[in-house]
């Protein structure tokens, strides 16, 4: 009944190595048939299920590319359905064409998500799962990898399961009393419900208290490097940058009204906020002013504060610290290779932070800071073992709701509200909770979870 | 021998709850209707309770009201006594309750039906349907009489196969010792109708001279009574009220109800019909309330002219014997007199799920059926349903669209929705825990909830909607006026906030922010609101609730929106829902059994899950895809 889509799987944007285009549908093996000739002059309609051929593909009388073509047979692939992968190796461009000859064989251009929405459609996966997907998809770093993979076991769901159980229970009772007052009685019962629903607000608050660190570790620290001229921050950059440490890549995120320059620190992203090009000059200081370095500051996880610590402390130390005391800072007391006039304590009398001697410029001490920060965002804060993260926008602002839900049953309770009142917000917590766990229905749900995929999975 | 022929645009069979609605509904818009019934004396009887209303069963009454109903108009002038329940709540669950005199209530309603135009009521025993190519064409009576018709509304209510049972007695008749109906079920069976069979049940009835009211506490009515109808006038309706009694049962009348299960035809096995799990028999209540030592009993008079009084909460299917032994142990009933005996009833009836939200057979065009014959339970769900089927039967013969009333806007529509997408196993009763959003579906808005489409359909006069809208303009206006009036810090406002009971006011507020607090009301504030208008007291009383509990309301309406939504995905008939490999199995089995009309609808079917509706809404957008293509 439905029709086989194709797509290339593989990251679009990159330039080298193996592209795939994935094949799937009831046709996707007499489609692929068509445009690959095997080298052993097997038919792939003969060939064993999750086997792999070389050869190459044709689109009519031409030959595209030397390729390598894995025939998986349903049900047991990603989609449940006949899938064949084909490895290209000659860069995309070639690689499109060799899509371009698929479609003409006869297969539709998948639609975003739409292999994960078939893996979806024939019961491979639910939708928590295809949710978990798209952030596997998209995350950066091993402890998002890890979180999502949690979430794909339904780690997530158990937590929001319990919560909302208590509250479920709660209302049972109250409806249960209004239905039948003579065997029921609600007598004091707002007191054991008003200990439920904190209970409540504290599960559900600490979950959303994890969104942040699960943002970190999906999307990295925003990270904001300050200091006055000389200070030494881009002797610090490229400190950061060598060791093949420096991803490098201009990611254009849709969330992102920034570009942002992404340095990895012994697995952990961090995002240097970049829009005046942090790396071109010296004046960082002077070309942002202290008003944008004030907006940056606001936004930012970490702020790495570089002091010149040969030089005294001066008015533009003083005025960036007095805009950043109350944030996550570490502060690099710079130049130690140099006299230092500047020592720890003259910083931690101003504020409380993490105070680190480095050399940027001999690479001194950039170890303590990739230990620091680990330190500030992972292990004090976060075990990345055993708990759960909120990774998921759509899951944190649901969070949220619930929550501002669970308030106005305790607003409610103070105003004296009778019972079948409460019952409201305490249906409206339960509901946005079963919305994240797939167990409340929003009618684009699934449209909110598929439209974020890209083409090809 | 020849036989009776003869032509109606609409058949109703039954004339109690249900089919009086359905009847004068169907007639009333100018259908020409007969309304059949085993017995022209038994019109609107009263089998069990004496009173109509109650918790969400008010809510019903009134809205059956709003669409143009006459159960509201026949209570309120055959009540005898008459309360708000639940005042010490929430408006969402107050709700009205009077007691009625059975005789009056039944000898007016009968007087209604066969004064009302286009309407014959006829008694006879309905012994057939007759459908052709899959639509009702009429019924057949047992003497042979041929009834054609456009449509039939079936409200047998527990008259099919009927059979009363008190310990190891019974006997095959209806309630009250009535004639059953004995043939229908094969014929409906025949035209593939599947049918079920619920018990129910009713206590005895004693003579109010041999009770010790001494023992009892009295309960009256409410000091200024408020009429169920929107039309009737409250200043017509204040009378002296009788009284109805309280008293408990103890642990004798539980020890003698246990030593006697084994004699119940219920935990003896004669019984095999599912009952009420809301309206339970005193034995069920023992059992399943095992740890409580007491039990409430209300003591109501059946009505002016009678010494019957019903023993409210203590129905029961123990033999005689018992039944004197286990009520003789109640305070004030110590030396009580038997008129009636408690009993059961056994009845034929069907799962509404054959039937579609208009409460027309999915099978059969044209033929729609309303009350305890859908295994409802109460004479209010009945009478709800009753007034939907008739209308719904008439618009099928006038070829109008339905009236399909959803959750969200009413109690019958909560109860409809039910009774055909809820697989229910036992009698149906209406709950204020079944309505999602009862603080909108309050019985004191159910006029301006309803009565646009009680107009609609042709059952609400012109003049009776323009007051409605009028009532509707004038409390819109109020509250706007009132979100503006600020009453600043004067003494004058101090001494009426504090008076109240409430603090003081720091900075100057608006009457509607006032409102708001718990101590306060719009009335209370009338000394300081320089500028109020005169206004009907319900249209003050619409004021109050909608200025007090304004963010609640904002917050069910985003509640209502979001159900809507769902309510408004319609699922595409041409879905095969086998072809959906994700969807589990026990869903795909419902879904091609209810064939909802809608995600929402979908979604309330048991055995379906939210997962199945993500799986359902995703292939949906595939589908409409695919076929636009």
């Amino acid at each position: 009944m439905e029709d086989t889509i194709a797509a290339i799987s593989t990251s679009t944007m990159s330039s080298g190595g193996i592209s795939i285009v994935r094949i799937s549908g009831e046709n996707a093996i007499t489609i692929a048939d068509r445009v690959f000739k095997s080298k052993k002059n097997i038919s792939l309609k003969n060939a064993a299920s999750h086997t792999v051929h070389y050869g190459t593909i044709w689109n009519g009388d031409e030959e595209i590319d030397e390729v390598l073509a894995v025939v998986m047979k349903a049900p047991n692939t990603y989609t449940r359905e006949d899938i064949v992968e084909i490895d290209c190796h000659g860069g995309i461009l070639v690689t499109r064409k060799v899509l371009e000859a698929v479609l003409d064989a006869g297969a539709n251009l998948a639609e975003p998500g739409e292999f994960t929405k078939r893996a979806f459609l024939n019961g491979r996966i639910d939708l928590s799962q295809a949710e978990a997907v798209i952030d596997v998809i998209n995350s950066q770093n091993e402890y998002a990898l890890k979180s999502s993979v949690r979430q794909l076991s339904g780690k997530l769901s158990d937590k929001i399961r319990e919560i909302r159980e208590l509250l479920i229970d709660n209302v049972a009772f109250i409806e249960a009393a209004l239905d039948d007052p003579e065997h029921i009685s609600l007598d004091n019962y707002v007191e054991k419900l008003e200990i439920d629903v904190d209970k409540s607000v504290d599960n559900v608050d600490k979950l959303l208290k994890t969104s942040d660190n699960g943002r970190i570790m999906r999307d990295g620290i925003r990270t904001v490097i300050l200091g006055k001229t000389n200070a030494g921050k881009s002797s610090l950059l490229n400190a950061l940058a060598k060791e093949e440490r420096a991803i490098v890549t201009d990611i254009e995120g849709t969330t992102r009204d920034v570009l942002e320059e992404q340095i990895n620190l012994g697995g952990i992203i961090l995002n240097l906020i970049d829009t005046a090009g942090i790396r071109q000059t010296d004046d960082y200081v002077e070309s942002i002013g202290v008003s944008k370095a004030k907006k940056y500051a606001k936004d930012a996880d970490l702020i790495i504060f570089v002091v010149d610590s040969s030089r005294e402390l001066d008015k533009n130390d003083d005025e960036i610290m007095e805009l950043i005391k109350d944030k996550n800072v570490i502060v690099l007391l710079n130049k130690s290779d140099m006299e230092t006039v500047v020592n720890k304590e003259d910083i931690l009398k101003i504020m409380d932070c993490n105070v680190l001697s480095v050399s940027a410029k001999e690479e001194i001490g950039i170890d303590k800071l990739e230990d620091t920060v680990k330190n500030m965002f992972f292990s004090g804060n976060i075990d990345v073992n055993d708990e759960i993260y909120i990774t998921n926008a759509r899951h944190k602002n649901l969070l949220k709701d619930a929550l501002n839900s669970l308030k106005l049953v305790k607003e409610g309770i103070n105003m004296g509200m009778s019972e079948d009142f409460l019952t409201i917000d305490l249906m409206a917590a339960y509901e946005k909770l079963g919305l994240i766990i797939g167990e409340a229905v929003e009618d684009d749900l699934a449209d909110q979870i598929f439209a974020k995929f890209c083409m090809g999975k | 021998m020849p036989n009776i022929s003869e032509e109606y645009d609409v058949v109703v069979v039954g004339a109690g709850h249900a089919g009086c609605e359905a009847a004068l509904a169907s007639a009333r818009l100018g259908l020409e209707t007969i309304c059949f019934t085993v017995s022209c004396e038994s019109i609107a009887m009263m089998p069990c309770n004496p009173n109509i209303g109650g918790s969400s069963k008010g809510h019903l009454v009134r809205e059956i009201d709003a669409l143009g109903g006459e159960m509201g108009k026949n209570i309120d002038a055959t009540f005898i006594q008459s309360k708000m329940l639940n005042k010490s709540k929430g408006p969402a669950v107050h709700s009205l309750r009077a007691q009625a005199d059975k005789s009056d209530y039944s000898r007016r309603m009968r007087m209604v039906m066969e004064n009302t135009e286009h309407l014959l009521v006829r008694q006879a025993e309905v012994s057939e349907i007759i459908v052709e190519d899959g639509k009702i064409a009429g019924v057949k009576t047992v003497s042979g009489g041929v009834y054609h018709a456009k449509a039939v509304v079936l409200c047998t209510g527990v008259y099919l196969k009927a059979r009363c049972i008190f310990g190891d007695t019974s006997y095959e008749t209806g309630p009250n010792g009535l004639q059953a109906a004995t043939h229908l079920t094969e014929s409906l069976m025949n035209n593939g109708i599947e049918i079920r069979r619920f018990k129910t049940g009713t206590p005895a009835r004693v003579d109010k001279r041999s009770i010790d009211f001494s023992k009892m506490s009295e309960q009256l009515g409410d000091d200024r009574v408020v009429p169920f109808s929107f039309t009737t006038d409250p200043d017509s309706i204040q009378k002296e009220q009788v009284s109805c009694w309280l008293t408990y049962t103890n642990e004798e009348t539980h020890k003698i109800i246990r030593d006697n299960l084994d004699r119940s035809p219920l935990y003896g096995g004669v019984i095999h019909s599912t009952g009420p799990r809301y309206c339970p028999s005193i034995e069920d209540k023992v059992v399943k309330f095992a740890d409580k030592d007491k039990h409430q009993v209300f003591i109501e008079p059946e009505g002016l002219y009678t010494n019957e009084m019903y023993l409210g909460g203590m129905s029961s299917s123990m033999p005689e014997d018992v039944q004197y032994a286990m009520y003789r142990t109640v305070p004030g009933l110590e030396n009580v007199r038997i008129v009636r005996n408690a009993y059961a009833i056994e009845y034929d009836c069907i799962s509404a799920v054959q039937l579609d939200s208009s409460l027309e057979f999915k099978k059969i065009k044209g033929l729609f059926a309303g009350g305890q014959f859908n295994g409802s339970s109460g004479y209010e769900e009945a009478a709800a349903q009753g007034i939907v089927a008739g209308i719904n039967a008439a618009m099928y013969v006038k070829n109008k669209e339905p009236l399909i009333l959803d959750r969200s806007e009413s109690y019958i529509g909560v109860l409809i929705d039910d009774l055909v997408t809820k697989e229910s196993f036992e009698p149906y009763r209406m709950m204020t825990s079944r309505a999602e959003y009862r603080l909108i579906l309050r019985q004191d808005n159910a006029d301006i909830r309803l009565s646009k489409y009680g107009h609609r359909v042709g059952l609400i006069s012109d003049e009776r909607m323009n007051s409605v809208l009028e009532k509707e303009r004038l409390i819109l206006q109020e509250i706007e006026r009132v979100k503006a009036v600020n009453i600043g810090t004067g003494e004058e406002v101090q001494k009426i906030v504090e008076g109240a009971g409430s603090t003081r006011l720091i900075t100057g507020t608006t009457i509607a922010e006032l409102v708001k607090r718990p101590e306060l009301n719009y009335e209370l504030l009338e000394p300081i609101d320089k500028h109020r208008p005169q206004l009907p007291c319900d249209v003050r009383e619409q004021v109050n609730i909608n200025l007090k509990y304004e963010g609640y309301i904002d917050r069910q309406m985003r509640q209502v929106e979001h159900f809507k939504k769902l309510e408004n995905k319609i699922i595409p008939d041409a879905i095969d829902y086998a072809q959906i490999n994700s969807l589990r199995k026990e869903a795909t089995q419902k879904l091609e059994k209810f064939r909802p009309r809608s995600i929402g609808q979908a979604s309330r079917i048991s055995g379906v899950s939210p997962a199945d509706i993500s799986v359902l809404l995703v292939y949906m957008e595939q589908f409409n895809h695919q076929n636009k293509q």
